[in-house]
């Protein structure tokens, strides 16, 4: 579903080069459930715009789908799901049901599955009470569903979701996860989440990825994860260690200079 | 396009839901482009000709790159939010969608409110045509001019918004060529100096808004000797510009940066 080989993104900042991403490569197959995590500022969101064909890598190769996002943007959007948890994808003025109609257009859904499948999204995540209220006056919670939900209508392969747990109280929490599993359980749909939440990891994620200073600094199970600190049982610490110590981690040792900070000149 | 059209619809009826502000604006636009024609009445009021025009055939230049511009403008110009999106984040929500980025740019949050402008230019020009008798075998002339005319001002406007990629913090410049452009044909060329008549033939071809097919329409010479020929290559130039257009607003978006987080 998902192949980067060696994608590094870096950006230039009043003269100086800013590697935000270096070197990533993974390879996620159809049917997974991957989580992202890593500390702030450590090129998550950088590395899910690049899959998503926002971003451009400055160097290797991405394929999603089969596809280059970057060539061929418009296809992989057909094929994929994306929410943004800091920020909505629908039309802050407009009622829900209108952001839906308008996501329908730009993805030519056809009217009658259209309604088939906004029928069945809007009984899983109960959006039935604020379909009409626009955007900007739904909650956090209302907000994250219908954001999700507009993923969805389309039916896409893989969903890909930037925090989609930030921010939500404990039981919209529950709901989003209870969806999301269920998504990936009985739709078979592929799903990538970075989260800096790691109730989502346990309960939902079969693998981790952990990307730390642009690099990836682990990629395996949560039980291989708990692992790599011996004596330590809570994800929550284990993670806490590994941001700590990241550079223990490693697969090669940094280059003088290319420790922290990322920023070279 | 057939996806550009459903939007804008779409928004259409949004807007809808609120009559009042619908109306105000539309009036508000209705009368600010009366008033342009109202100083073109002042001017004539004192004189005879304008640059060697007289009014009819003034109001026949006025009347074709308004009725261009005001289409280009109803329909495209919300381009130029491009850095309001780049600067709110919402670009990366176009980006995920299927749909090129000028399309989804140019109907976010359309409103037919300008539309009253391109009704003002019509009328203008439908006058200006009952005083002109046009013979029917130089007529043709003028749907080419004003699909040519919208054409360039599009394209214009893809321009000044792919440069807003590079220059975020001032969409204004932008405004320079769009709403400068707009201005500056609706009067004969001849009344501005011969360099700037050079500029906006052979460089931003303004020229062939109007300019150079209107003189075939209205059988004039041209007043600047230029050749001939130029009054046929409205759709050549326009054409032009609107593959240039087309490749500065893709390596606009190719540079893109997005936002933090």
């Amino acid at each position: 579903m998902i192949d980067a080989d060696r994608i590094g993104r870096s950006f230039r900042i009043r003269g100086t080069t800013v590697h935000a991403v270096r070197d990533l490569s993974f390879h996620v197959a159809a049917g997974e459930f991957v989580g992202c995590l890593g500390p702030n500022g450590a090129g998550k969101s950088t590395t899910i715009k690049m899959l998503t064909g926002i971003l451009a890598p400055t160097s290797g190769r991405v394929t999603v789908a089969g596809l280059d996002p970057t060539r061929r943007r418009t296809a992989v959007a057909r094929e994929i799901g994306v929410v943004f948890g800091q920020r909505t994808t629908l039309w802050w003025d407009l009622p829900l049901r209108d952001s839906f109609e308008l996501v329908r257009l730009l993805y030519k859904v056809d009217r009658v599955q259209f309604r088939e499948r906004l029928g069945e999204l809007t009984e899983r995540l109960g959006l039935g009470g604020f379909l009409a209220t626009p955007v900007r006056q739904l909650s956090l919670g209302q907000r994250m569903r219908g954001d999700i939900a507009a993923a969805l209508l389309h039916d896409p392969s893989l969903l890909v979701l930037d925090e989609p747990t930030i921010g939500l109280d404990v039981v919209s929490k529950a709901e989003v996860r209870a969806f999301l599993r269920d998504l990936n359980t009985e739709r078979g749909t592929t799903v990538v989440l970075t989260t800096h939440d790691v109730g989502d990891v346990e309960r939902l994620c079969r693998r981790v990825i952990l990307i730390d200073h642009g690099r990836l600094a682990f990629d395996g199970t949560v039980d291989e994860l708990r692992a790599t600190v011996p004596g330590e049982t809570s994800i929550e610490d284990v993670v806490a260690h590994l941001y700590l110590n990241s550079s223990a981690l490693r697969t090669r040792p940094p280059r003088p200079g290319e420790d922290s900070p990322t920023a070279t000149a | 396009m057939r996806v550009y059209l459903l939007l804008i619809w779409t928004w259409t009826r949004a807007a809808a839901r609120y009559p009042a502000s619908f109306a105000l604006m539309t009036v508000a636009g209705t009368v600010t482009a009366a008033l342009e024609v109202a100083v073109i009445w002042v001017v004539f009021s004192n004189t005879t000709t304008l640059g060697g025009f007289d009014l009819s055939e003034v109001m026949f230049l006025y009347g074709t790159s308004g009725l261009a511009f005001a289409a280009a403008d109803l329909l495209f110009s919300n381009t130029d939010r491009i850095s309001q999106h780049i600067k709110a984040g919402t670009l990366d929500a176009m980006l995920i969608r299927p749909v090129g980025t000028f399309v989804q740019v140019a109907a976010d949050r359309f409103t037919p409110n300008r539309a009253g402008r391109a009704l003002q230019a019509a009328i203008v020009l439908g006058v200006a045509l009952a005083r002109l008798d046009v013979p029917a075998s130089r007529a043709w002339m003028i749907p080419v001019m004003v699909v040519c005319g919208i054409v360039i001002f599009t394209s214009i406007w893809a321009l000044s918004g792919a440069l807003q990629f590079l220059l975020t913090d001032a969409p204004e410049v932008a405004n320079a060529f769009t709403y400068g452009g707009a201005t500056l044909t609706q009067y004969p060329l001849t009344v501005y100096g011969a360099d700037l008549v050079r500029g906006v033939t052979y460089v931003l071809p303004l020229a062939f808004v109007n300019w150079q097919p209107g003189l075939y329409v209205l059988g004039r010479a041209d007043p600047m000797g230029l050749p001939y020929a130029l009054r046929f290559l409205s759709p050549v130039a326009a054409a032009t510009l609107a593959v240039v257009a087309v490749f500065a607003w893709r390596a606009g978006v190719r540079r893109y940066r997005s936002t933090g987080s």
